[in-house]
């Protein structure tokens, strides 16, 4: 045994700039961590002194994968702060087009990013030819959930008609109607990706951890709730800052996070092992089928929780469209906004895990602080811890198979690098 | 694949990556397109790599001096260089932050580590390297993209719109925003969006950058109605126009104040 270095240089088939640096010598781990290496854009210092009227806008920007997430949480942050009451219509379209946007990030994790890792490929570009069918369901998931967000939002990537209070403007009743028929007609593609998925060898790695996520009472949430722990703590959202501390470290330029141990995972994963007794029937059939008992401690096993969560946003979805319609959609126009000083912490489950804006505005409802808690940046720790469990485990194993080993660990956290750096 | 496809290779700098993705939504027409290029490098999608293509779409706006380089080296090898969206084609949301000093950015992001961080002043590529094609918005749309790939496939320039957004809100015949009481930056901003947000009823934040020379080319009919002039309402929505026209920038001029005491 000898020395191994490894340097994979933004890593591919995620989102953003990541690198993976690790060296063993004579089988001793001397290094291993994940590297942001991401361009800043400093989003917390460009929405100061910006009007409410704009926050949301720009602060949707962090991200093009989770836009509607962030969208939701500035939303939310910014009503709280203002004194903006939504009503429960509104309430129940932000929940089905935050089920949108899991669902059409999800498809994207599961087909494109994560799936060829299992199948030995570098990409899904060979199967457009070789297996076209799976290829096109891919798409037809992915664009049949980016229609739950141009129908409620005008657009899927940067929603457009979600404001502080409401919506601009809402799809009509025939719209909705179809949007339903479309989405019952997805429920095949949805159980053929679970098929797939049953099918495919998932790599073994246990290592138990903090889960984190939003909880509720009354459903399966992504939209609002308490922060909870898989330790036993339950917080309201707006004292985020008493469970989760953020701190620099100098291989990031995402912050860590940590709340009762050194480090937490967020996601899919989290939200399974949290609140699965909460998921639709037809989750916990997929659970069964992909063998996926919670509490489960394979991170791996985070894809295997998205295509379980794909199950449950899709029969959620198809519930929530029926109660709009049979409440029937009522006009409702954007309330008259008084801006007032105040402050006000928003919290959504983003496809990769618990989101956080947190904003204070003056009394000309100008912003004077702002603070975003990203998913991808509470999991950094976590990942780190991960890989260096993994690289023991790898250890005498020739260099190409502990490259993607950790490359594969490194996309099973879905990460969104550019937006974890913001 | 056949070889004699041109080389297409997709590359990001800082932005949220959602023009890409706008691209891989595109679900059947980027099918469609895959029948007539080859993509050959794109880090979000696929692990391929390739050191020879053709046409390079590059998302995403230089925020730091040590990504020059890796610009250059694209252009260096791409004959045909596509600029992806508001970020890549005039700085994107995050330049705003050219409003404050990189230091106090940091400083307020990081803390006292902030000073181990490299930052720059955000610019769009063409202030690096000469761009080829261009396409504009935040993100962009999907029907222009096709477009501009038409014309780049058949080797023909793209003529970016040169006309106010309120000339497509027109022939969509929205209700005018300015009639809800909103401002709206539609008189004033170059379109090709389809008026998608004024016809959701959102107001236009000028994100495709302003049309050139706003004081000739405004809907000026429709500011004038509304007893707006040019200058007001670009100050009042200020996010994206500093990169497009600087020179015209009302309000919020370079490193010129604090955060906390900065009001437009």
């Amino acid at each position: 045994m000898s020395k191994v270095n490894i340097k994979a240089v933004h890593i591919t088939r995620v989102e953003g700039h990541g690198n993976i640096v690790a060296a063993l010598d004579e089988g001793r781990i001397e290094e291993v961590m994940f590297q942001v290496v991401e361009a800043i854009r400093f989003f917390e210092g460009i929405l100061r002194g910006r009007s409410w009227e704009e926050v949301g806008h720009i602060a949707t920007r962090i991200c093009g994968i989770c836009a509607v997430s962030h969208c939701c949480a500035s939303l939310q942050g910014t009503e709280k702060a203002l004194g903006i009451e939504v009503s429960a219509q509104t309430e129940l379209l932000r929940r089905l087009i935050m089920n949108g946007e899991i669902m059409s990030s999800h498809a994207l994790h599961v087909y494109f990013l994560a799936a060829p890792d299992f199948l030995r490929l570098e990409s899904v570009l060979p199967l457009v030819q070789e297996d076209p069918e799976t290829v096109k369901r891919a798409f037809h998931i992915k664009q049949n959930s980016y229609d739950i967000g141009n129908l409620l939002g005008g657009r899927h990537t940067h929603p457009i008609s979600l404001v502080p209070g409401g919506f601009t403007s809402l799809p009509s009743v025939s719209d909705l109607e179809r949007l339903r028929e479309r989405l019952t007609g997805l429920r095949c593609d949805v159980e053929k990706t679970v098929e797939l998925y049953a099918r495919l060898e998932i790599p073994d790695l246990e290592r138990e951890t903090e889960y984190v996520c939003l909880r509720r009472p009354d459903y399966y949430t992504f939209y609002g709730g308490q922060i909870v722990s898989s330790d036993g703590d339950a917080l309201p959202a707006e004292r985020y800052r008493e469970a989760i501390s953020e701190f620099v470290v100098g291989h990031s330029t995402a912050k860590h996070a940590k709340w009762h141990r050194e480090s937490y995972m967020v996601g899919a994963l989290a939200r399974v092992n949290n609140n699965w007794k909460q998921l639709r029937p037809e989750a916990h059939e997929a659970m069964n089928t992909l063998s996926l008992k919670p509490p489960c401690h394979n991170p791996f096993m985070n894809t295997v929780a998205q295509v379980v969560e794909l199950v449950h946003c899709l029969e959620d979805s198809i519930t929530l469209l029926g109660e709009i319609l049979d409440k029937g959609l009522r006009e409702e126009y954007e309330p008259e906004v008084t801006p007032r000083a105040g402050q006000g912490v928003g919290a959504v489950e983003a496809p990769r895990g618990l989101l956080i804006h947190d904003y204070t505005y003056n009394d000309r409802g100008r912003s004077t602080n702002v603070n975003c808690v990203i998913p991808t940046a509470q999991n950094l720790g976590n990942l780190d811890a991960d890989m260096r469990m993994l690289l023991s485990e790898l250890k005498d194993k020739p260099e190409e198979d502990i490259r993607r080993g950790l490359e594969m660990l490194v996309r099973a956290y879905d990460p969104c690098i550019s937006c974890s750096a913001h | 694949m056949s070889d004699n496809k041109p080389r297409v290779a997709f590359f990001d700098f800082a932005s949220c990556e959602g023009c890409q993705l706008t691209v891989l939504g595109m679900g059947e027409a980027l099918l469609k397109i895959l029948e007539y290029v080859e993509v050959v490098e794109w880090r979000e999608a696929i692990s391929e790599k390739s050191n020879r293509f053709d046409i390079a779409i590059v998302e995403g706006c230089i925020a730091r001096d040590s990504d020059v380089l890796r610009l250059k080296k694209v252009r260096e090898r791409a004959g045909t260089l596509i600029a992806l969206g508001a970020c890549a084609t005039l700085g994107g949301v995050q330049i705003l932050g050219n409003r404050f000093g990189r230091s106090e950015l940091l400083e307020l992001v990081y803390g006292e580590e902030g000073k181990n961080f490299e930052a720059g002043r955000v610019r769009p590529l063409s202030a690096e390297v000469p761009v080829d094609y261009l396409i504009h918005g935040c993100p962009i749309n999907p029907d222009e993209f096709l477009e501009v790939m038409e014309h780049v496939l058949l080797g023909k320039p793209y003529r970016v719109p040169n006309e106010a957004v309120c000339m497509e809100c027109k022939f969509r015949e929205n209700e005018c925003v300015f009639d809800t009481g909103k401002i709206c930056l539609g008189p004033v901003t170059r379109c090709g969006c389809n008026a998608i947000c004024t016809s959701v009823g959102q107001r236009c934040f000028g994100c495709r950058g302003l049309v050139d020379d706003p004081n000739l080319n405004a809907a000026r009919e429709i500011l004038k109605k509304h007893g707006y002039t040019v200058e007001e309402i670009i100050g009042m929505f200020d996010i994206y126009s500093q990169a497009a026209a600087p020179e015209k920038i009302i309000g919020g001029g370079m490193g010129r104040s604090s955060f906390l005491d900065r009001e437009r």
